[in-house]
């Protein structure tokens, strides 16, 4: 139940206001981390690799800002409601928000290893699989801002694709290393990477879901359609 | 009797359950010209605690007075539909007015204690209904005030004037007076406006323990205390029930956008 009319208290409306472009400052933070990790990969820059493990902390400093915002709000607000459901989604989409950076930053460290041990494997399912992310991941910080409940149910279901791909660079990653031993390491690595962008998918599905609750007032079903098999999955020729 | 429980129970054998104390059926109410409540229909369940919120003009305040038939008392001012407490209409025209405000007790936002003492406020009510020996009056004294929590702090000057206690315990003991005659429904309205926020807190304290043995409505413009006291919540506008479910649902996710607008201050 979006709610277009205004607070009597201004400075409450004005509250609300500032936590949601805290929140949209802090995501677009986490949308270029995760785009100059993928980037870094994708393009063997150490530079920007490093850019992004350092700009980590930033990342983490704007996560404490936007809660202790929100326990001010809660504690001389005393909000109910639809004010009260927005300022849990704020908790909680920063904490996703976090996460996805720490992804991101652990992406990055990867990427150096994988410029040391030289590897000439495709990357770019990888890039296919980082690029879709990418778009998840700015789709839900815009919902948030949008508070649209049909976009936040679209994306929450639009993480299968992700799934999809990362079980298939899992079967190509554990395929390289049955061929030749020497390419475990950089395998290893880019599993990791695979592994870490299937979790940024997960942390946007959350996302989804908190934009749900926020606008609507309603859980999402706890079922939702997971693709990844890789839990399962055993070589045939192993 | 061994227990303040016992006695409530024992004078009220046909308390089982969550059914509803009072059932309120397309009640309109009419102050002259003025539709005043409009086809309202709502129960308020037994041994719960049920708040009425919404802006002044509202109704709420109205609903109270149809409870008790306080309305009787001005002229040009009726209702029409059901009020059933105990299965009686009692908005009917037969029902016994005196019958009706010993079965509803009602206590008012100021503290409306008699220039009498302690132990004859209790009473005030409970000599107009009863005859009773000097023994059970003492026993329903202590009862009264010690369900109303104010037993401890007024044990030693009963029979001094009620005028010398502080606002708080002037409103525990109306409260007091009021449960004295053993009430079916006890109907508060806004009964903590005027006092302060540790008198507010043990009058709150005093309606979660009353709510075991009676059915209570409150009326509140404190949307927190409503949160905090009440079961259920009620939210009325220009005198029609807009919406009423559990407190956690209505303060978390109510389904009215009129609803959601007045508890999060966006009109009212």
């Amino acid at each position: 139940m979006p709610n277009e009319s205004k607070h009597i208290v201004s400075s409450f409306e004005a509250d609300l206001k500032k936590l949601h472009d805290m929140i949209a400052a802090m995501g677009g933070l986490v949308e270029r981390a995760v785009a100059d990790a993928a980037t870094a990969l994708l393009t063997h820059d150490a530079n920007l690799a490093a850019n992004v493990i350092e700009h980590d902390a930033q990342i983490n400093a704007e996560q404490h800002a936007v809660e202790q915002f929100a326990v001010r709000l809660l504690a001389l607000r005393q909000p109910v409601a639809d004010d009260l459901r927005q300022i849990i989604q704020a908790l909680k989409v920063v904490t996703d928000l976090e996460r996805v950076g720490d992804y991101a930053a652990n992406i990055a460290k990867r990427s150096i290893v994988i410029n040391q041990v030289a590897s000439n494997f495709s990357l770019s399912s990888l890039g296919q699989m980082a690029a879709l992310v990418q778009q998840n991941l700015k789709s839900s910080i815009d919902t948030v801002g949008e508070a649209n409940p049909q976009k936040a149910i679209a994306l929450w279901r639009a993480d299968q694709a992700v799934d999809d791909l990362y079980n298939t660079i899992f079967r190509e990653l554990i395929t390289y290393m049955m061929e030749d031993a020497r390419n475990i390491t950089a395998c290893t690595h880019l599993l990791f990477i695979a592994k870490n962008l299937e979790r940024i998918g997960d942390h946007t599905t959350n996302i989804a879901e908190l934009v749900y609750y926020a606008v609507t007032g309603e859980n999402l079903p706890d079922f939702r359609p997971k693709g990844d098999t890789t839990a399962a999955y055993l070589p045939s020729n192993g | 009797m061994t227990s303040d429980t016992a006695l409530a129970g024992a004078l009220r054998p046909d308390m089982q359950g969550q059914t509803a104390r009072v059932s309120i059926r397309n009640l309109n109410f009419y102050y002259g010209e003025t539709h005043a409540l409009k086809n309202v229909s709502i129960d308020f369940p037994d041994r719960q605690t049920t708040a009425m919120i919404g802006p002044s003009g509202c109704g709420k305040s109205t609903l109270l007075r149809v409870l008790n038939r306080m309305y009787d008392l001005y002229p040009g001012q009726r209702a029409e539909g059901e009020v059933l407490i105990g299965g009686n209409n009692i908005i009917a025209p037969t029902q016994d007015l005196n019958r009706l405000r010993r079965r509803v007790g009602m206590v008012f936002q100021k503290p409306t204690p008699f220039p009498k003492s302690i132990y004859d406020n209790v009473l005030f009510g409970v000599r107009l209904h009863e005859r009773l020996s000097k023994a059970e009056m003492d026993e329903r004294v202590e009862w009264a005030l010690t369900r109303a929590a104010l037993w401890n702090e007024v044990k030693d000057r009963l029979h001094s004037s009620a005028l010398g206690l502080s606002g708080g315990q002037q409103q525990r003991l109306c409260i007091a007076r009021s449960i004295a005659v053993r009430p079916d429904v006890l109907l508060l309205d806004e009964p903590t406006s005027a006092l302060d926020p540790i008198s507010t807190l043990k009058i709150e304290e005093l309606v979660d323990e009353l709510k075991r043995d009676f059915c209570i409505v409150i009326v509140t413009h404190n949307m927190q205390q409503a949160g905090r006291c009440a079961d259920q919540v009620a939210f009325f506008y220009l005198g029609e029930l807009v919406e009423v479910g559990p407190s956690s649902q209505i303060f978390t996710a109510p389904r009215e956008r009129k609803t959601q607008e007045y508890i999060t201050g966006r009109f009212g």
